[in-house]
């Protein structure tokens, strides 16, 4: 079934560009920044340089702009109606540029639906951009890493990063086995596709309960083989590789920083270009 | 010490069950020693598995005791030791890998094991070395054929250094060629290292090729010795419903229409010579 392959999470693409190289800490910590940095920033001049800024990081991780595009696909939806909603829901201050039953679209409303979509759709370049510059176990080690400091006050940092990787290692098999069930389903007569929206949840039982009850063994299974390995927690484990920063993190910390600050400035002294 | 690796003395053991206790087995002896290669037969559900899990501590007795190298699997202060001497490979691949990429896998133990970096490096490269994976050390694992993801497992397993390694059917979800390799690599790791092997399998051909076979009948055991020895007595392993190698079977079947031919030549190419002998 071609919907299940197409799920695409947490995807990586190796390379090695100083992106790739980059600590995931730090990437992790910039993405965070950037975000911010996204909902702060204001007028048109911020926005060219966040996006000035993107398109760089994008250059430099040899990520084809095509498999933004591709990712960004599965969003169009969430996309287009925030654009809908921010048009229709602003009001402005002039004449409305056009208006029909009780509905009117001002300059104002456009404006701001056109800065919603752009800063949407950076977030979401933004976002991918770690995914898809870093292995899905960096990013667990550096989660790991960045929590730590919080397991003094009990936050199960270990744990919490191995059930990630865990889960990530398993997504591959189990979606493997959800086709395998589905096509031994279709091949007793199954109907997957047709029929209203109950009528397909209820046609997903069949496949759901033999899939959850070999999730369940598989769990059992997976547990007695990590003992067996010698796995009793997070206490006195080593890794085969360590994290470190090294210049390229400095050299990207100031980058973002430099970005951070002219966006602030921008918003204590607005610069308008054509009035916006 | 002995050079006892694995060493059951009454071992005894019952399952905990919501209907009542269910012993499997009763006052179970049983030694392996160093550089032994054991096969171990007997029907689905004689206690094959349960044995294999009192070998590192997963299961602990009831009854008797298990000594892994002199220790006794029952104190806690020695279970990592214990677990780290005997390793375990079970029947589906798919459920004993940890990790999303290769080499992560395979560094799992010893990182468990709190071992310095640069010598988790070097161990994850001798161990995919040894099982000859080290190209995929890079790769998903489940993009891997069963056979090599069953390999993986065995690296993940060596990466312990471990004195013994114990397979619960190993090669029982692969294909012929996947079987192949996987028994090319145990009995290399035992030509080699010495390393102590104990095989549960359904597969005569593969019980042929161990030093030692002993077969389980209802938590005891009824046979133990040189694979000529045990399959030899094919009147008692047919009684338990057990196979015997084909070529044992031509050669029985042979003897019966009283032809003079010797039972213990399991190996195809001793077979054919023994049968072109009497023809002559
Ligand atoms: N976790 C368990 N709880 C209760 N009974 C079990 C459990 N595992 C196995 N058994 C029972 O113990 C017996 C031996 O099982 P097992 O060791 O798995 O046999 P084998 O590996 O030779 O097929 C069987 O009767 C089985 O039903
Ligand atoms: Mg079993």
């Amino acid at each position: 079934m071609a919907m299940l392959k197409d799920i695409t999470l947490g995807q990586y693409f190796p390379g090695n560009t100083p992106l790739h190289r980059m600590d995931p800490r730090m990437k992790i910590l910039l993405t965070i920044a950037y975000i911010v940095v996204l909902f702060v920033a204001d007028g048109l001049v911020s926005y060219l340089a966040i996006i000035a800024f993107l398109c760089t990081a994008i250059a430099i991780s040899h990520i084809k702009p095509k498999m933004i595009l591709r990712g960004m696909k599965t969003l169009i939806f969430i996309i287009a109606l925030t654009g809908i909603l921010n048009m229709f829901y602003t009001k402005g201050e002039g004449k409305p540029l056009l208006s029909f039953w009780n509905v009117a679209i001002y300059k104002e409303g456009i404006v701001t639906a056109v800065f919603m979509i752009v800063r949407i759709i950076l977030l979401i370049s933004g976002t991918f951009m770690l995914t898809y510059t870093t292995s899905p176990l960096q990013l667990t080690d550096g989660i790991e890493s960045l929590l730590k400091p919080l397991e003094k006050i009990h936050v199960p940092a270990h744990e919490l990063a191995m059930m990630m990787s865990i889960a990530l290692r398993f997504i591959p098999t189990l979606i493997e086995e959800a086709d395998k069930i589905m096509s031994a389903q279709k091949a007793r007569g199954a109907d997957f596709e047709s029929g209203g929206l109950l009528r397909r949840a209820k046609a997903l039982i069949p496949l759901l309960v033999p899939l959850f009850i070999s999730a369940f063994r598989r769990a059992d299974e997976l547990a007695v083989a990590m003992e067996c390995r010698c796995y009793h927690g997070g206490e006195g484990r080593t890794r085969m590789r360590s994290l470190k920063f090294g210049t390229v993190d400095l050299w990207a910390l100031l980058t973002v920083a430099a970005l951070a600050a002219a966006v602030i400035l921008l918003k204590v002294f607005p610069l308008e270009v054509f009035g916006i | 010490m002995d050079d006892a690796v694995l060493r059951a003395e009454k071992l005894t053991f019952e399952y905990d069950t919501d209907d009542g206790e269910l012993e499997v087995f009763r006052d179970l002896d049983i030694t392996v020693k160093r550089g032994e290669v054991v096969a171990v037969l007997g029907h689905n559900g004689c206690g094959k598995s349960t044995l294999a899990k009192h070998f590192n501590a997963i299961l602990l007795p009831t009854g008797g005791k298990v000594y892994v190298m002199g220790m006794d699997t029952a104190s806690d202060d020695l279970l990592l030791d214990i677990r780290r001497t005997v390793g375990m490979v079970f029947q589906n691949p798919d459920n004993q890998i940890v990790a999303a990429v290769v080499e992560e896998d395979v560094a799992f133990a010893p990182e468990n094991l709190g071992v310095p970096q640069a010598e988790i490096v070097e161990r994850v490269d001798s161990a995919l070395e040894t099982v000859g994976m080290t190209e995929y050390r890079n790769h998903a694992p489940h993009r891997l054929s069963g056979g090599q993801k069953q390999r993986i497992a065995i690296a993940g397993v060596l990466a312990m250094r471990p004195e013994c390694i114990v397979l619960d059917e190993p090669t029982a979800m692969l294909d012929p060629v996947g079987r192949a390799e996987v028994m090319k690599t145990i009995l290399e790791l035992n030509r080699r290292d010495g390393t102590t092997i104990v095989l549960i399998t359904h597969h005569m051909d593969e019980a042929a090729r161990c030093s030692r076979v002993v077969v389980m009948e209802d938590g005891s055991f009824i046979a133990d010795g040189t694979p000529e020895e045990v399959f030899t007595q094919v009147e008692l392993l047919r009684g338990v419903g057990l196979e015997v190698p084909q070529t044992v079977e031509l050669l029985y079947e042979l003897r019966k229409r009283g032809f003079n031919l010797p039972l213990d030549a399991l190996g195809c190419d001793e077979c054919a010579a023994a049968i072109a002998a009497v023809m002559r």
